[in-house]
């Protein structure tokens, strides 16, 4: 299996500069994934996942370490070229949704695209639609964001990282704010996705029960992964 | 850039009562101007028209033929030079000039006259009149006497005479009646009261008296030529350009109304320049208002924000997103408030025509287009801060793990 992203002596530290006491949250850490693994970042909290998922995801910079992806050295690029890859490559799910609330589950899910076209193209509003019905809401496409259950939200913020058909997604502890069944459902929804579609998925969780249903398990601890 | 617009109008349009009461708030800013615009612009014309409306734009006369000086500037002697008195000031050449001024373009009418004083005398009363003689055809070309008139008509004989109403009723004469002029050349005729007027300006309404051309020769004993030419013009904001037109092309001296009515002018000045203030205060009631609505706009989204950002939303993005907040509310703010100034100025009749105590506004002076522009522009401006505050809006600090 070939590399998808690699990172090298990651470090990152909070409040450097800034006159604040100062944290130091990853330590030299390194991690490789390969194209279409499946694997559960691991830790308690506080042990600093969300970071690493916020730097693999070029939402944050790093203090100092290497970070390539599909062969681009992500350390050294501006803001624009960061946002236009992060729209084609990465896929993001959180554990509090996030869906735009003024918008439709079908209108939040190609946002992505739309946002990349200008505009919402009919192409995207075909993918759209055939990404709601593979996540079971082929009934709820036109309701508001608001008006969807928790877990019906979280299966439309899949769709959602999914409509530009990223090489990677990053899933901060997508069933955190889930019942256990509905939590099942979307882990074995991220499953049937992996096994279809080689998409590479990184799903940070303190639980292990939901980490034992992934195939490689990564652990954070002291600022360093094992 | 579609997508943002279908984004801000989304925004706009999720929180209706807000959205609306910023527009609301808008519009009355913009209602304001358009008023003030109407009231300031119809001031003036109720002030110029009240104080030119019954006079000549400009008059034009003989210049002064003061004595030729016979000593150089340079020699440093004192001249004193005396205004030549065996001659009275006549226009001899109108007849030249008549045409070439009736033909320039804006000139409204004009009138060649023969003004001259004297008395009116009946029975043992006498008023001191000011004698205008006019073509016969032009009796309403400078003051509207046709319309101020409240009995007779304008028709004048080389017999009759047309007077103001406060003259008439001092004399106790009426239309029909005959009153005997005596001028100050020492000739005296009797004449039929053909006309009152009543123009409700007092100096005109007590002193003044209108006669043919042909009468006036008679009584002011001038054979030839005239005393001066009045001119009426389109556009009374043109007399000074008119005038000195005039004067350089007839070397004739030429005065437009402006030189002898500058403390009204002052006084518009004044009045503009308040009114500017206070359209300008309403301005920038506008822009704090849309900037503080959409700063409250861009905190209450700070999640969604992160959210657009995070799915690969640049930062050009989210600044046209709040950036076209601004512009529709600006122009749809613009909009309403300038078609309800158009409609609540409407129904005020023009201050040409305003009745007195009215209120001169003047709804053609709404300055609607600059209305809109200028709070859209303004409104524009004022979502730039916020916008950019939006823009810099960190996905990893809102999104919150
Ligand atoms: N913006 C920040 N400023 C300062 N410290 C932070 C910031 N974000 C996270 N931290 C600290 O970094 C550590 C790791 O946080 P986080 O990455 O959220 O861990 P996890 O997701 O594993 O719970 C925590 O001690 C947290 O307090
Ligand atoms: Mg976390």
């Amino acid at each position: 299996m070939s590399t998808l992203l690699e990172v090298r002596n990651l470090v990152k530290t909070y409040g450097e500069g800034e006159g604040e006491a100062e944290t130091r949250v990853l330590k030299g850490l390194n991690l490789t994934l390969a194209t279409g693994e499946l694997s559960a970042l691991l830790g308690p909290s506080g042990s600093g996942k969300s970071t690493l998922l916020s730097i693999l995801g070029t939402l944050m910079q790093p203090t100092s370490g290497e970070h390539v992806m599909l062969g681009q050295d992500l350390t050294r690029a501006g803001d624009r070229d960061l946002t236009e890859f992060r729209n084609r490559h990465i896929g993001f799910v959180f554990q509090f949704h996030h869906l735009l609330p003024d918008f439709t589950a079908l209108e939040n899910v190609i946002f992505p695209a739309a946002v990349q076209a200008g505009r919402e193209t009919a192409a995207a509003r075909a993918r759209g639609r055939e990404l709601l019905v593979r996540v079971g809401l082929e009934s709820r496409m036109d309701f508001l964001a608001t008006k969807l259950s928790g877990g019906q939200k979280q299966r439309v913020a899949i769709a959602r990282a999914l409509m530009n058909q990223p090489e990677l997604v990053l899933a901060d502890e997508p069933t955190g704010n889930l019942d256990r069944a509905s939590a099942t459902q979307v882990m074995a929804l991220i499953a049937e996705i992996n096994q279809n579609e080689k998409t590479t998925f990184l799903i940070s969780t303190h639980d292990e029960k939901i980490a034992e249903t992934c195939r490689r398990r990564i652990r954070v601890a002291d600022g360093k992964a094992e | 850039m579609l997508y943002g617009f279908k984004i801000a109008l989304r925004y706009l349009t999720a929180s209706k009562t807000q959205t609306g009461l910023l527009i609301a708030g808008v519009g009355v800013g913009v209602f304001v101007f358009v008023f003030m615009s109407a009231l300031i612009g119809g001031l003036a014309v109720f002030l110029v028209q009240r104080t030119v409306g019954n006079i000549a734009h400009v008059t034009i006369e003989e210049p002064a033929r003061d004595p030729i000086s016979l000593l150089p500037q340079s020699a440093g002697a004192l001249v004193v030079e005396q205004r030549a008195t065996s001659q009275r000031t006549q226009l001899r050449t109108a007849d030249a000039f008549l045409p070439l001024i009736d033909a320039m373009p804006g000139v409204a009418a004009t009138s060649p006259q023969i003004v001259g004083n004297g008395f009116l005398v009946r029975g043992l009363i006498t008023a001191p009149v000011g004698v205008t003689g006019v073509e016969t055809a032009k009796v309403s070309a400078i003051a509207d006497i046709g319309k101020a008139l409240v009995d007779g008509s304008t028709d004048l004989g080389n017999a009759s005479i047309i007077i103001g109403s406060t003259l008439a009723g001092d004399l106790g004469i009426g239309v029909g009646q005959v009153v005997r002029l005596q001028s100050d050349r020492g000739v005296e005729r009797s004449l039929v009261v053909s006309g009152i007027f009543e123009l409700g300006v007092d100096a005109l309404d007590a002193r003044a008296a209108f006669v043919s051309l042909s009468s006036a020769r008679t009584l002011f004993d001038l054979p030839q030529g005239i005393s001066r030419i009045e001119v009426k013009l389109d556009d009374l904001n043109q007399a000074e350009a008119y005038a000195a037109r005039i004067a350089a092309e007839t070397g004739l001296e030429a005065t437009p109304w402006t030189a002898g009515n500058a403390q009204l002018l002052d006084g518009l000045r004044a009045q503009a320049s308040s009114g500017n203030l206070i359209k300008a205060f309403a301005l920038v009631t506008i822009i704090i208002g849309v900037a503080s609505a959409l700063l409250l706009s861009t905190y209450r989204r700070r999640p969604e924000i992160g959210i657009m950002r995070a799915m690969g939303a640049g930062r050009g993005f989210v600044i046209f997103v709040f950036v076209t907040q601004g512009a529709l509310i600006g122009i749809l703010g613009g909009l309403i408030g300038a078609g309800i100034g158009y409609a609540a100025l409407s129904p005020f009749p023009v201050p040409e025509l305003a009745p007195p105590g009215g209120l001169p506004v003047d709804v053609r002076q709404g300055a609607y287009g600059l209305a809109i522009s200028l709070t859209a522009i303004g409104a524009i401006l004022a979502s730039i801060l916020p916008a950019r505050a939006a823009a810099r809006v960190d996905p990893v600090s809102v999104i919150g793990q």
